[in-house]
Protein backbone atom coordinates (compact mmCIF):
# COMPACT_ATOMS: atom_id res chain seq x y z
CA UNK A 1 0.00 0.00 0.00
CA UNK A 2 1.15 3.21 -1.12
CA UNK A 3 0.86 5.60 1.67
CA UNK A 4 -1.24 8.23 0.08
CA UNK A 5 -3.55 5.17 0.99
CA UNK A 6 -2.77 5.19 4.21
CA UNK A 7 -6.73 6.08 6.10
CA UNK A 8 -6.04 6.09 9.97
CA UNK A 9 -8.00 3.87 11.97
CA UNK A 10 -10.43 6.08 13.67
CA UNK A 11 -11.34 7.59 11.03
CA UNK A 12 -14.58 7.24 9.84
CA UNK A 13 -14.02 6.30 6.16
CA UNK A 14 -11.60 3.15 7.76
CA UNK A 15 -14.78 1.31 7.45
CA UNK A 16 -14.71 1.45 3.66
CA UNK A 17 -11.40 -0.25 2.60
CA UNK A 18 -11.94 -3.18 0.48
CA UNK A 19 -9.60 -4.92 3.31
CA UNK A 20 -6.85 -6.84 0.91
CA UNK A 21 -6.29 -10.46 1.88
CA UNK A 22 -3.83 -11.39 -0.87
CA UNK A 23 -2.28 -10.14 -4.06
CA UNK A 24 -3.58 -12.28 -7.06
CA UNK A 25 -3.12 -11.57 -10.20
CA UNK A 26 -4.38 -13.35 -13.34
CA UNK A 27 -2.58 -12.22 -16.51
CA UNK A 28 -2.11 -8.05 -15.40
CA UNK A 29 -5.58 -8.38 -13.93
CA UNK A 30 -5.81 -7.53 -10.16
CA UNK A 31 -7.95 -10.30 -8.78
CA UNK A 32 -6.99 -10.17 -4.99
CA UNK A 33 -9.69 -11.25 -2.95
CA UNK A 34 -10.51 -9.11 0.11
CA UNK A 35 -12.82 -8.49 2.63
CA UNK A 36 -15.59 -6.74 -0.06
CA UNK A 37 -15.42 -9.98 -1.75
CA UNK A 38 -15.83 -12.24 1.51
CA UNK A 39 -19.21 -9.73 2.19
CA UNK A 40 -20.25 -10.59 -1.80
CA UNK A 41 -19.83 -14.60 -1.38
CA UNK A 42 -21.29 -14.18 2.11
CA UNK A 43 -24.63 -12.62 0.83
CA UNK A 44 -24.81 -15.10 -1.61
CA UNK A 45 -24.36 -17.68 0.70
CA UNK A 46 -26.95 -16.02 3.08
CA UNK A 47 -29.34 -15.93 0.50
CA UNK A 48 -29.10 -19.24 -1.16
CA UNK A 49 -28.99 -21.03 2.21
CA UNK A 50 -31.77 -19.02 4.00
CA UNK A 51 -34.15 -19.71 0.23
CA UNK A 52 -33.34 -23.20 0.42
CA UNK A 53 -33.65 -23.87 4.32
CA UNK A 54 -37.05 -22.45 4.95
CA UNK A 55 -38.42 -24.43 1.97
CA UNK A 56 -36.96 -27.45 3.37
CA UNK A 57 -40.37 -28.89 5.16
CA UNK A 58 -42.11 -27.41 2.23
CA UNK A 59 -44.74 -27.05 4.43
CA UNK A 60 -48.51 -26.69 2.82
CA UNK A 61 -49.10 -24.12 5.75
CA UNK A 62 -46.16 -21.88 5.99
CA UNK A 63 -44.24 -21.53 9.16
CA UNK A 64 -42.77 -18.17 10.17
CA UNK A 65 -39.44 -18.39 8.09
CA UNK A 66 -40.74 -20.17 5.35
CA UNK A 67 -43.39 -17.22 4.85
CA UNK A 68 -40.40 -14.75 4.58
CA UNK A 69 -38.75 -16.70 1.54
CA UNK A 70 -42.76 -17.12 0.09
CA UNK A 71 -43.04 -13.73 0.66
CA UNK A 72 -39.65 -12.58 -0.77
CA UNK A 73 -40.49 -14.44 -4.17
CA UNK A 74 -43.65 -13.23 -4.29
CA UNK A 75 -42.64 -9.57 -3.66
CA UNK A 76 -40.54 -9.44 -7.07
CA UNK A 77 -42.99 -11.76 -8.97
CA UNK A 78 -45.51 -8.89 -8.31
CA UNK A 79 -43.29 -6.15 -9.10
CA UNK A 80 -42.56 -7.74 -12.38
CA UNK A 81 -45.75 -8.77 -12.87
CA UNK A 82 -46.95 -4.93 -12.10
CA UNK A 83 -44.31 -3.25 -14.06
CA UNK A 84 -43.57 -5.56 -17.16
CA UNK A 85 -46.43 -7.52 -17.15
CA UNK A 86 -46.37 -11.55 -18.28
CA UNK A 87 -43.31 -10.55 -20.92
CA UNK A 88 -40.95 -9.90 -17.45
CA UNK A 89 -41.45 -13.45 -16.27
CA UNK A 90 -38.12 -14.83 -18.31
CA UNK A 91 -36.09 -11.90 -16.49
CA UNK A 92 -37.48 -13.17 -12.98
CA UNK A 93 -34.46 -15.00 -12.01
CA UNK A 94 -32.21 -12.20 -12.78
CA UNK A 95 -34.05 -9.19 -11.33
CA UNK A 96 -34.57 -11.75 -7.85
CA UNK A 97 -30.59 -12.09 -8.09
CA UNK A 98 -30.49 -8.51 -7.75
CA UNK A 99 -32.48 -7.42 -5.61
CA UNK A 100 -31.35 -10.45 -3.08
CA UNK A 101 -27.59 -9.29 -3.60
CA UNK A 102 -27.91 -5.95 -2.96
CA UNK A 103 -30.42 -6.76 0.34
CA UNK A 104 -28.54 -9.09 1.61
CA UNK A 105 -25.28 -6.63 0.78
CA UNK A 106 -26.60 -3.86 2.59
CA UNK A 107 -27.96 -6.34 5.47
CA UNK A 108 -24.81 -7.90 6.32
CA UNK A 109 -23.17 -4.49 6.20
CA UNK A 110 -25.30 -3.61 9.27
CA UNK A 111 -24.06 -6.29 11.75
CA UNK A 112 -20.88 -4.87 13.71
CA UNK A 113 -16.93 -5.24 12.51
CA UNK A 114 -19.10 -5.80 8.96
CA UNK A 115 -18.17 -4.55 5.46
CA UNK A 116 -20.54 -2.94 3.21
CA UNK A 117 -20.25 -4.51 -0.59
CA UNK A 118 -22.93 -1.55 -2.08
CA UNK A 119 -21.15 1.34 -0.18
CA UNK A 120 -18.61 1.20 -3.24
CA UNK A 121 -19.34 3.05 -6.44
CA UNK A 122 -17.26 0.04 -8.30
CA UNK A 123 -19.68 -2.52 -7.53
CA UNK A 124 -22.87 -0.30 -7.83
CA UNK A 125 -21.80 0.76 -11.45
CA UNK A 126 -20.85 -2.49 -12.27
CA UNK A 127 -24.02 -3.41 -11.09
CA UNK A 128 -25.93 -0.86 -13.24
CA UNK A 129 -24.12 -1.01 -16.56
CA UNK A 130 -24.68 -4.68 -16.50
CA UNK A 131 -28.54 -3.21 -16.37
CA UNK A 132 -28.07 -0.81 -18.40
CA UNK A 133 -26.28 -3.17 -21.56
CA UNK A 134 -28.85 -5.89 -20.58
CA UNK A 135 -31.81 -3.51 -20.98
CA UNK A 136 -30.22 -1.79 -24.48
CA UNK A 137 -29.27 -5.10 -25.73
CA UNK A 138 -33.00 -6.74 -25.11
CA UNK A 139 -34.35 -2.93 -26.83
CA UNK A 140 -32.13 -3.65 -29.90
CA UNK A 141 -33.23 -7.26 -30.45
CA UNK A 142 -36.28 -6.94 -30.02
CA UNK A 143 -37.30 -3.54 -31.83
CA UNK A 144 -34.05 -3.36 -34.04
CA UNK A 145 -33.67 -0.17 -35.44
CA UNK A 146 -37.42 0.98 -34.30
CA UNK A 147 -35.30 0.74 -30.91
CA UNK A 148 -34.46 4.48 -31.66
CA UNK A 149 -38.31 5.42 -31.68
CA UNK A 150 -37.64 5.35 -27.77
CA UNK A 151 -35.83 8.96 -27.97
CA UNK A 152 -38.77 10.40 -29.96
CA UNK A 153 -41.55 11.00 -27.90
CA UNK A 154 -44.76 11.64 -29.68
CA UNK A 155 -46.98 14.06 -29.99
CA UNK A 156 -43.80 16.30 -29.85
CA UNK A 157 -43.78 19.50 -32.63
CA UNK A 158 -40.79 19.26 -34.91
CA UNK A 159 -39.11 21.88 -33.96
CA UNK A 160 -38.79 20.62 -30.52
CA UNK A 161 -37.72 17.71 -31.39
CA UNK A 162 -33.95 19.24 -31.72
CA UNK A 163 -34.26 20.00 -27.99
CA UNK A 164 -35.90 17.17 -26.83
CA UNK A 165 -34.12 14.24 -28.59
CA UNK A 166 -30.70 15.43 -27.48
CA UNK A 167 -32.11 15.54 -23.87
CA UNK A 168 -33.65 12.07 -24.06
CA UNK A 169 -30.54 10.64 -25.23
CA UNK A 170 -28.60 12.33 -22.59
CA UNK A 171 -30.82 11.06 -20.05
CA UNK A 172 -30.86 7.36 -21.42
CA UNK A 173 -27.31 7.12 -21.67
CA UNK A 174 -27.09 9.18 -17.54
CA UNK A 175 -29.17 6.11 -16.48
CA UNK A 176 -26.58 4.30 -14.86
CA UNK A 177 -25.25 6.73 -13.13
CA UNK A 178 -27.73 8.07 -11.19
CA UNK A 179 -28.81 4.39 -10.89
CA UNK A 180 -25.91 3.54 -8.71
CA UNK A 181 -24.46 6.68 -7.26
CA UNK A 182 -28.12 6.23 -5.37
CA UNK A 183 -27.40 3.40 -3.85
CA UNK A 184 -23.37 3.90 -3.54
CA UNK A 185 -24.35 7.58 -1.69
CA UNK A 186 -26.96 6.15 0.41
CA UNK A 187 -24.67 3.34 1.69
CA UNK A 188 -21.48 5.31 2.00
CA UNK A 189 -23.79 8.18 4.12
CA UNK A 190 -25.75 6.05 6.31
CA UNK A 191 -22.49 4.50 7.24
CA UNK A 192 -20.30 7.31 7.82
CA UNK A 193 -22.65 8.77 9.67
CA UNK A 194 -23.34 6.21 12.33
CA UNK A 195 -19.69 5.99 12.67
CA UNK A 196 -19.29 9.71 13.45
CA UNK A 197 -21.46 9.75 16.20
CA UNK A 198 -20.10 6.21 17.47
CA UNK A 199 -17.07 8.18 17.84
CA UNK A 200 -19.30 11.26 19.60
CA UNK A 201 -20.30 8.82 22.15
CA UNK A 202 -16.48 8.23 23.08
CA UNK A 203 -15.64 11.54 23.11
CA UNK A 204 -18.68 13.09 25.12
CA UNK A 205 -18.26 10.47 28.10
CA UNK A 206 -21.17 10.79 30.30
CA UNK A 207 -23.30 13.04 27.66
CA UNK A 208 -22.44 10.28 25.11
CA UNK A 209 -25.89 8.61 26.25
CA UNK A 210 -27.43 11.34 23.50
CA UNK A 211 -25.47 10.41 20.57
CA UNK A 212 -25.72 6.57 21.57
CA UNK A 213 -29.49 7.17 21.37
CA UNK A 214 -29.63 8.95 18.17
CA UNK A 215 -27.26 5.95 16.79
CA UNK A 216 -29.74 3.31 18.41
CA UNK A 217 -32.20 4.92 16.04
CA UNK A 218 -30.33 6.03 13.46
CA UNK A 219 -29.76 1.95 13.32
CA UNK A 220 -33.22 1.45 12.69
CA UNK A 221 -33.78 3.61 9.75
CA UNK A 222 -30.57 2.39 8.43
CA UNK A 223 -32.13 -1.04 8.43
CA UNK A 224 -35.18 0.51 7.02
CA UNK A 225 -32.84 2.49 3.98
CA UNK A 226 -30.76 -0.99 3.41
CA UNK A 227 -33.96 -2.75 2.13
CA UNK A 228 -35.57 0.67 0.71
CA UNK A 229 -32.71 1.44 -1.74
CA UNK A 230 -32.54 -2.21 -2.99
CA UNK A 231 -35.85 -1.94 -3.85
CA UNK A 232 -35.38 1.39 -5.56
CA UNK A 233 -32.55 -0.50 -7.22
CA UNK A 234 -34.73 -3.46 -8.19
CA UNK A 235 -37.83 -1.71 -9.43
CA UNK A 236 -35.45 0.96 -11.38
CA UNK A 237 -34.33 -2.35 -13.22
CA UNK A 238 -37.85 -3.51 -13.65
CA UNK A 239 -38.90 0.21 -15.49
CA UNK A 240 -35.80 -0.02 -17.81
CA UNK A 241 -36.51 -3.64 -18.53
CA UNK A 242 -40.41 -2.26 -19.17
CA UNK A 243 -39.11 0.09 -21.29
CA UNK A 244 -36.90 -1.86 -23.40
CA UNK A 245 -39.53 -4.35 -24.07
CA UNK A 246 -42.46 -1.87 -24.65
CA UNK A 247 -40.61 0.83 -26.09
CA UNK A 248 -42.85 3.43 -23.90
CA UNK A 249 -42.48 6.60 -22.04
CA UNK B 1 -11.56 8.22 0.13
CA UNK B 2 -11.44 4.55 -0.21
CA UNK B 3 -14.22 4.19 -2.75
CA UNK B 4 -12.25 6.34 -5.51
CA UNK B 5 -9.20 4.20 -5.35
CA UNK B 6 -8.89 3.09 -8.57
CA UNK B 7 -6.32 0.07 -7.86
CA UNK B 8 -9.30 -1.17 -5.74
CA UNK B 9 -11.73 -1.71 -8.69
CA UNK B 10 -10.66 -4.09 -10.83
CA UNK B 11 -10.69 -6.87 -7.92
CA UNK B 12 -14.00 -5.89 -6.76
CA UNK B 13 -15.55 -5.84 -10.10
CA UNK B 14 -14.05 -9.49 -10.86
CA UNK B 15 -15.55 -10.69 -7.78
CA UNK B 16 -18.76 -8.92 -7.81
CA UNK B 17 -19.17 -10.91 -11.29
CA UNK B 18 -18.25 -14.47 -9.93
CA UNK B 19 -20.03 -13.87 -7.12
CA UNK B 20 -23.31 -12.76 -9.04
CA UNK B 21 -23.51 -15.23 -11.60
CA UNK B 22 -22.89 -17.81 -8.75
CA UNK B 23 -25.81 -16.52 -7.00
CA UNK B 24 -28.13 -15.89 -10.56
CA UNK B 25 -27.56 -19.68 -10.80
CA UNK B 26 -28.36 -21.14 -7.28
CA UNK B 27 -31.55 -18.59 -7.89
CA UNK B 28 -32.29 -20.10 -10.91
CA UNK B 29 -31.61 -23.64 -10.66
CA UNK B 30 -32.21 -24.62 -6.90
CA UNK B 31 -33.83 -21.42 -4.76
CA UNK B 32 -36.18 -20.25 -7.27
CA UNK B 33 -37.67 -23.39 -8.38
CA UNK B 34 -38.29 -24.72 -4.45
CA UNK B 35 -40.03 -21.94 -3.35
CA UNK B 36 -41.87 -21.68 -6.81
CA UNK B 37 -42.65 -25.93 -6.15
CA UNK B 38 -43.97 -25.12 -2.84
CA UNK B 39 -46.14 -22.08 -3.87
CA UNK B 40 -47.15 -24.13 -7.05
CA UNK B 41 -48.44 -27.20 -4.59
CA UNK B 42 -50.28 -24.49 -2.70
CA UNK B 43 -52.48 -23.17 -4.92
CA UNK B 44 -52.80 -26.65 -7.00
CA UNK B 45 -53.95 -28.29 -3.59
CA UNK B 46 -56.22 -25.37 -2.79
CA UNK B 47 -57.76 -25.12 -6.34
CA UNK B 48 -58.62 -29.11 -5.92
CA UNK B 49 -60.05 -28.67 -2.46
CA UNK B 50 -62.34 -26.07 -4.14
CA UNK B 51 -63.23 -28.68 -6.81
CA UNK B 52 -63.70 -31.38 -4.74
CA UNK B 53 -65.88 -29.97 -2.61
CA UNK B 54 -67.81 -28.32 -5.58
CA UNK B 55 -68.21 -32.29 -6.49
CA UNK B 56 -69.04 -33.06 -3.26
CA UNK B 57 -71.89 -30.49 -3.20
CA UNK B 58 -73.08 -31.86 -6.53
CA UNK B 59 -73.02 -35.26 -5.29
CA UNK B 60 -75.06 -34.22 -2.41
CA UNK B 61 -77.68 -32.57 -3.94
CA UNK B 62 -78.33 -35.45 -6.47
CA UNK B 63 -78.78 -37.46 -3.75
CA UNK B 64 -81.01 -35.54 -1.56
CA UNK B 65 -83.22 -35.34 -5.43
CA UNK B 66 -83.22 -39.00 -5.63
CA UNK B 67 -83.84 -39.19 -1.69
CA UNK B 68 -86.98 -37.26 -2.53
CA UNK B 69 -88.01 -38.67 -6.11
CA UNK B 70 -87.84 -42.10 -3.89
CA UNK B 71 -89.74 -40.96 -0.98
CA UNK B 72 -92.88 -39.57 -3.14
CA UNK B 73 -92.90 -42.88 -5.15
CA UNK B 74 -93.07 -44.79 -1.56
CA UNK B 75 -95.50 -42.57 -0.65
CA UNK B 76 -97.47 -43.01 -3.90
CA UNK B 77 -97.41 -47.02 -3.43
CA UNK B 78 -98.66 -46.54 0.06
CA UNK B 79 -101.88 -44.36 -1.68
CA UNK B 80 -102.21 -47.29 -3.56
CA UNK B 81 -101.84 -50.09 -1.53
CA UNK B 82 -104.33 -48.17 1.07
CA UNK B 83 -107.01 -47.49 -2.05
CA UNK B 84 -106.72 -51.12 -3.21
CA UNK B 85 -107.07 -52.72 0.80
CA UNK B 86 -110.40 -50.70 1.03
CA UNK B 87 -111.37 -51.97 -1.79
CA UNK B 88 -110.28 -55.81 -1.17
CA UNK B 89 -112.22 -54.91 2.40
CA UNK B 90 -115.44 -53.60 1.07
CA UNK B 91 -115.86 -56.13 -1.42
CA UNK B 92 -115.32 -58.87 1.02
CA UNK B 93 -117.71 -57.05 3.12
CA UNK B 94 -120.80 -56.98 0.41
CA UNK B 95 -119.97 -60.94 -0.11
CA UNK B 96 -120.22 -61.73 2.91
CA UNK B 97 -123.38 -59.36 3.49
CA UNK B 98 -124.99 -61.01 0.39
CA UNK B 99 -124.21 -64.61 1.56
CA UNK B 100 -125.50 -63.43 5.24
CA UNK B 101 -128.63 -61.98 3.45
CA UNK B 102 -129.64 -65.62 1.28
CA UNK B 103 -128.87 -67.85 4.64
CA UNK B 104 -131.50 -65.39 6.31
CA UNK B 105 -133.80 -65.72 3.54
CA UNK B 106 -133.37 -69.42 3.08
CA UNK B 107 -133.72 -69.97 6.50
CA UNK B 108 -136.81 -67.76 6.70
CA UNK B 109 -138.39 -69.47 3.89
CA UNK B 110 -137.85 -72.64 6.12
CA UNK B 111 -139.43 -71.26 8.61
CA UNK B 112 -142.75 -70.67 6.64
CA UNK B 113 -142.91 -73.80 5.37
CA UNK B 114 -142.63 -75.37 8.78
CA UNK B 115 -145.30 -72.96 9.88
CA UNK B 116 -147.85 -73.80 7.41
CA UNK B 117 -147.08 -77.53 7.66
CA UNK B 118 -148.12 -77.38 11.37
CA UNK B 119 -150.99 -74.67 10.39
CA UNK B 120 -152.21 -77.72 7.88
CA UNK B 121 -151.93 -80.69 10.32
CA UNK B 122 -153.83 -78.56 12.52
CA UNK B 123 -156.70 -77.97 10.39
CA UNK B 124 -156.21 -81.72 9.15
CA UNK B 125 -156.50 -83.06 12.97
CA UNK B 126 -159.44 -80.14 13.61
CA UNK B 127 -161.41 -81.29 10.77
CA UNK B 128 -161.23 -84.70 12.15
CA UNK B 129 -162.23 -83.65 15.65
CA UNK B 130 -165.37 -81.33 14.10
CA UNK B 131 -166.19 -84.37 11.88
CA UNK B 132 -166.49 -86.60 15.28
CA UNK B 133 -167.74 -84.33 17.50
CA UNK B 134 -170.52 -83.56 14.84
CA UNK B 135 -170.80 -87.13 14.58
CA UNK B 136 -171.37 -87.64 18.10
CA UNK B 137 -173.55 -84.86 18.66
CA UNK B 138 -175.94 -85.69 15.53
CA UNK B 139 -175.97 -89.08 16.68
CA UNK B 140 -177.27 -87.99 20.29
CA UNK B 141 -179.40 -85.61 18.46
CA UNK B 142 -181.24 -88.27 16.30
CA UNK B 143 -180.58 -90.95 18.67
CA UNK B 144 -179.58 -93.23 15.70
CA UNK B 145 -176.31 -94.02 13.54
CA UNK B 146 -175.37 -91.66 11.10
CA UNK B 147 -173.54 -92.01 7.96
CA UNK B 148 -169.95 -90.86 8.39
CA UNK B 149 -169.61 -89.57 5.16
CA UNK B 150 -172.35 -87.14 5.41
CA UNK B 151 -170.85 -85.89 8.56
CA UNK B 152 -167.56 -85.07 6.38
CA UNK B 153 -169.55 -83.71 3.68
CA UNK B 154 -171.56 -81.20 6.27
CA UNK B 155 -168.18 -80.12 8.16
CA UNK B 156 -166.02 -79.43 4.92
CA UNK B 157 -169.22 -77.39 3.84
CA UNK B 158 -169.04 -75.75 7.01
CA UNK B 159 -165.34 -75.07 7.54
CA UNK B 160 -164.24 -71.89 5.88
CA UNK B 161 -162.52 -72.40 1.89
CA UNK B 162 -159.18 -70.75 3.22
CA UNK B 163 -158.59 -72.93 6.27
CA UNK B 164 -158.99 -75.73 3.96
CA UNK B 165 -154.72 -76.22 3.23
CA UNK B 166 -152.67 -78.19 1.54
Amino acid sequence: MTAERHIDHSSPMHQFVIGRLNDWQLGGLDISFSKAAAFMFGAVIVATLFLVLTTSKRAMVPGRWQSVAELWYEFIADMIKETIGSEGRKYFPFVFSLFSFIVMCNLLGMLPYSYTVTSHIAVTITLALSVFILTTFIGITRHGTHFLSFFVPKGVPLVMLFLVVPIEVLSYFMRPISHSVRLFANMTAGHTMLKVFGAFVVQMGVFGVLPFALIVALTGLEVAIAVLQAYVFTILTCLYLNDAIHLEH
Amino acid sequence: MPQFWMEDFAPQMVWLVISFIALYLLMARVALPRVANVLETRHGRIADDLDQAAQLKAQAETVISEYEAALAEARAQAQATIAQAGAEAAAAAEKRNAEVAEALAAEAAAAAERVMAAKNDALTELRGVATELAQAAAERLLDGSVEAADVEAAVDAAMPENTNGS
